[in-house]
């Protein structure tokens, strides 16, 4: 009869009985997904609270995706729970000596945050919805007019007096989210710096680590799906087909506008990146100088079991590539679309490393664990914690803003643009 | 003021007040901090009483005495007198009642525990109140192999049968 | 003006002076046992002592844990295990815990090697059961208050409280903690709970013949395991995660790991 973690580890040398490797794909998710939530909430601030107005055009994509991402950002958690249908006690009898008992307030609060700034944000959209689907035949119509009704929340005010209050109110949860969103993820980073039985992961750096790449990550995942709309959009020489302006001519994409974007959130991302990877190696130069007693077997993860995941995937693949072809000169939208993708890539091997591979020695710094991942799930821990429950939850946010982009036209023509356009 | 851009606060609101009435519904009593201790205290009374009603099930020789006391007292006079009954008749829990009969562990790998002649095995026994006497070793491949120990040493008196 | 506040200056400098020789002969005298008795609240405070060298490695213990707790015999973890080193003459260390010794040590096998007798240096084995910390850093992480130190220091988990998330697992530095493959909760050494409460020994030192387990209250000066912890040459396993363990061992090897 196994314990939880038996099935994916394989021991070798002297582990303790009862070690095994309990965090697997789904907690490798899980940081992976909050960086998202945060990065791209924060590119969607960049243009209110630092005026950086060049980015406008990209902010209400970038908070709707933030909020897609946050809705799937707990599932990976609770896919990891053993006792799943008692999530609720982290927020009933939360324990706040503990990292983990932080995030359902936070957590909570920044929904709450991301939520009412989208509101704020499509609120035009969605009273002119509302009014326009009034009077809608047939039932999809009338349902999403039912649907825009409600979401008014009972408000149809939408004077120009209103409409400025809006953008202050955007303003103001844009400057309140970034440091909420920067302490949902550093807590995430805490969560594993402060476990002091782990030498790889013991280091008060990590949270400032993982907001870090959770910037890049969520940068980079904000360039990689604006290209793919963007290039599907011209691809099929069609209007959008996201919202109600289908058909509209004025829809069609205008590649010009497109690569200037591209090339100033590349900046963006090359700057965060630049930071993110000074972190990791001040973090990795620490461990090998001041070696202290379990850098003996810290020496043979890194620099051997994991090297080729920590320098040819994470830093070469991940991190060096993209760099280059991010900063050589005339940059496209198809190297920058590569650039995005091998970021993406980067950042998950980075938290991949950090959780699996800081399971990877034994406690007893005598022994490994190797970790299987658990590919035909055969029963609902191998399915949760496989390969199926990783694929179901990493897509899950696209399919959510999908969802979203029914209702919520995440590029807005310059004259629809409410306050924030 | 009525304006609109308090409507998501007040929705946020009524949302925790809910919580609020689900919690005050849901969490038990009993749990608070404990001792002042929000650290190693932050838990429910309850949990304490419910390892307490756990069942012993490992009762002690002093209960077999009850009833077996001719091997109570014969184990008790010799060189076994420390090992209890239970751990090579298993654990008593209600017996008679439940189960009504204990299965014996006759297998030579139980006596090997302590009497395989491993090279760091302590070779001095200090268990009895007589003082300290040479631990009985024994090479399990060499010393008849295959038979089980019980066919010529009795484990009750720890000496032949 | 100058004067009164020379004077207040000599005050305040007095009341801090005093202030600051209090922690610090507080501090001088922080040995477990008076830790332990200035501890808040009053009665016992349970800790083990281990003499290492008297363990046989018959796995007695480990055998009585798990009939006595229900932890599934065919499950490779424990709440108790024994360990064996074997350090060859070469300098080679082999450690092993197969089934966390649950069918004790019948074979000269360590790491599934034969060795001759007179290729090892040196051989021993070594219990390992809760620590019962006195900071215990598993009960700290847990986000819902389902793990906890009771009165008496024993650390418990709350099997209708736990959520499973492991972060406890990650935490305790001694690897004492898993998941129970029936209840799906999070599982450790309660230090027999039911049993100590009932003025009964913890099984696993009931099944020991040898003597190596002993438990008591470390508060109390004339309990056994407080006379060893003073009188004789104990230590604790990882002292350096400052936890403030609670077991005891006599005879330890800095090999231990």
């Amino acid at each position: 009869m196994p314990v939880h973690g038996e099935i994916w580890t394989i021991k070798e040398l002297f582990v303790y009985p009862n070690e095994n490797i309990v965090w697997s794909i789904q907690i490798v998710l899980y940081p992976y997904l909050t960086g998202l939530v945060a990065g791209a909430f924060v590119l969607s601030s960049l243009s209110h609270v630092f005026g950086k107005e060049e980015l406008k055009p990209v902010t209400p994509f970038a908070l709707v995706f933030s909020l897609a991402l946050l809705l799937a950002a707990p599932l990976p958690l609770l896919f990891h729970l053993q006792q799943p249908q008692r999530n609720i006690h982290v927020l009933f009898t939360p324990h706040f000596t503990s990292a983990i008992a932080a995030f359902g307030v936070v957590f909570s609060v920044y929904a709450a945050i991301v939520a009412s700034e989208v509101w704020f944000t499509y609120r035009q959209h969605i009273v002119e919805s509302a009014l326009s689907l009034r009077k809608a035949e047939g039932l999809p119509a009338r349902l999403k007019g039912l649907l825009y009704r409600v979401l008014t929340l009972g408000s149809y005010d939408v004077s120009e007096k209103a409409l400025k209050l809006d953008e202050r109110v955007a303003t103001v949860l844009a400057g309140v989210g970034i440091p909420v969103a920067c302490f949902l993820h550093g807590y995430v980073g805490f969560i594993f710096g402060s476990v002091k039985a782990n030498a790889l992961w013991m280091t008060p750096l990590m949270p400032v680590i993982f907001i870090m790449s959770a910037v890049v990550s969520g940068i980079a995942l904000c360039l990689f799906t604006y290209i793919v709309i963007m290039e599907i959009r011209v691809i099929f020489k069609r209007p959008s087909p996201w919202g109600p302006e289908r058909g509209h001519p004025s829809a069609m994409p205008q590649r010009e506008t497109d690569i200037q974007i591209i090339r100033i959130i590349a900046k963006y991302l090359v700057f965060f990146m630049i930071l993110a990877l000074s972190l990791e190696l001040l973090d990795l130069v620490f461990h090998s100088y001041t070696a202290k007693k379990p850098y003996e077997i810290l020496q043979t993860i890194i620099f051997d079991r994991f090297a080729f995941n920590i320098f040819g995937l994470q830093y070469g693949l991940g991190m060096a590539l993209p760099f280059l072809l991010l900063l050589l000169p005339s940059l496209s939208i198809r190297r920058a679309f590569v650039a995005s993708i091998l970021i993406l890539f980067g950042v998950f091997m980075m938290r991949w490393n950090v959780v699996i591979g800081g399971q990877a020695f034994s406690l007893t710094f005598s022994g490994y664990m190797n970790y299987q991942l658990p590919i035909i799930p055969h029963d609902l821990d191998t399915f949760k914690e496989g390969l199926a429950g990783f694929l179901l939850l990493l897509l899950l946010p696209f399919g959510l803003l999908w969802l979203f982009s029914r209702f919520l036209p995440l590029f807005p023509k310059k004259e629809k643009l409410s306050p924030l356009g | 003021m009525r304006s609109h851009v308090f409507r998501p606060l007040w929705i946020a609101l009524g949302l925790l007040a809910l919580f609020l009435t689900a919690r005050a519904l849901y969490v038990p009593g009993d749990f608070g901090v404990h001792r002042g201790d929000y650290t190693y205290g932050w838990y429910r009374t309850g949990n304490e009483d419910d390892w307490k009603a756990v069942q012993v099930k490992h009762k002690g020789k002093d209960y077999c005495a009850g009833c077996h006391h001719e091997n109570y007292a014969k184990i008790a006079a010799s060189k076994h007198s420390r090992i209890q009954c239970e751990n090579c008749h298993g654990p008593a829990r209600d017996h008679p009642m439940d189960p009504p009969k204990l299965a014996v562990d006759r297998e030579r790998d139980l006596c090997l525990r302590c009497h395989a002649d491993l090279p760091y095995r302590p070779k001095v026994y200090t268990g009895l109140p007589g003082g300290p006497i040479p631990m009985k070793m024994q090479n399990p491949e060499v010393h008849n192999p295959g038979l089980p120990c019980v066919t010529c040493h009795s484990v009750h008196t720890a000496g032949w049968k | 003006m100058m004067n009164w506040s020379r004077r207040h200056f000599l005050k305040n400098s007095a009341k801090a002076l005093a202030a600051a020789a209090v922690p610090a002969a507080a501090y001088e005298l922080l040995t477990p046992e008076i830790l332990a008795a200035v501890r808040k609240g009053k009665g016992p405070r349970w800790a083990w002592v281990i003499d290492a060298t008297k363990c046989v490695g018959c796995g007695m213990c480990v055998q009585a844990c798990k009939r006595e707790n229900e932890i599934p015999w065919e499950t490779t973890a424990s709440r108790t295990w024994v360990e064996r080193y074997v350090v060859t003459t070469d300098g080679r260390v082999l450690i092993d815990s197969p089934n966390a010794a649950r069918d004790g040590y019948t074979k000269n096998n360590p790491m599934g090697e034969q060795v001759p007798a007179e290729q090892i240096a040196k051989g021993f084995f070594v219990p390992k059961v809760c620590n019962h910390c006195e900071n215990p850093p598993c009960v700290q992480v847990c986000p819902v208050g389902a793990s906890h130190v009771t009165d008496e220091g024993v650390v418990l988990v709350d099997r209708s409280w736990c959520i499973g998330c492991g972060y406890c697992l990650q935490a305790c530095p001694f690897g004492t903690r898993f998941f129970h493959p029936v209840h799906k909760t999070a599982e450790k050494c309660t230090f027999c709970y039911h049993r100590i409460t009932k003025g009964m020994n913890p099984a696993c030192v009931d099944a020991c013949a040898f003597g190596v387990r002993k438990w008591g209250d470390i508060r109390d000066p004339n309990s056994e395991v407080s006379r060893i912890v003073r009188t004789e040459r104990v230590t604790v396993l990882k002292e350096e995660y400052g936890t403030k363990p609670h077991a005891f061992y006599i005879g330890l090897d800095r090999i231990v790991r």
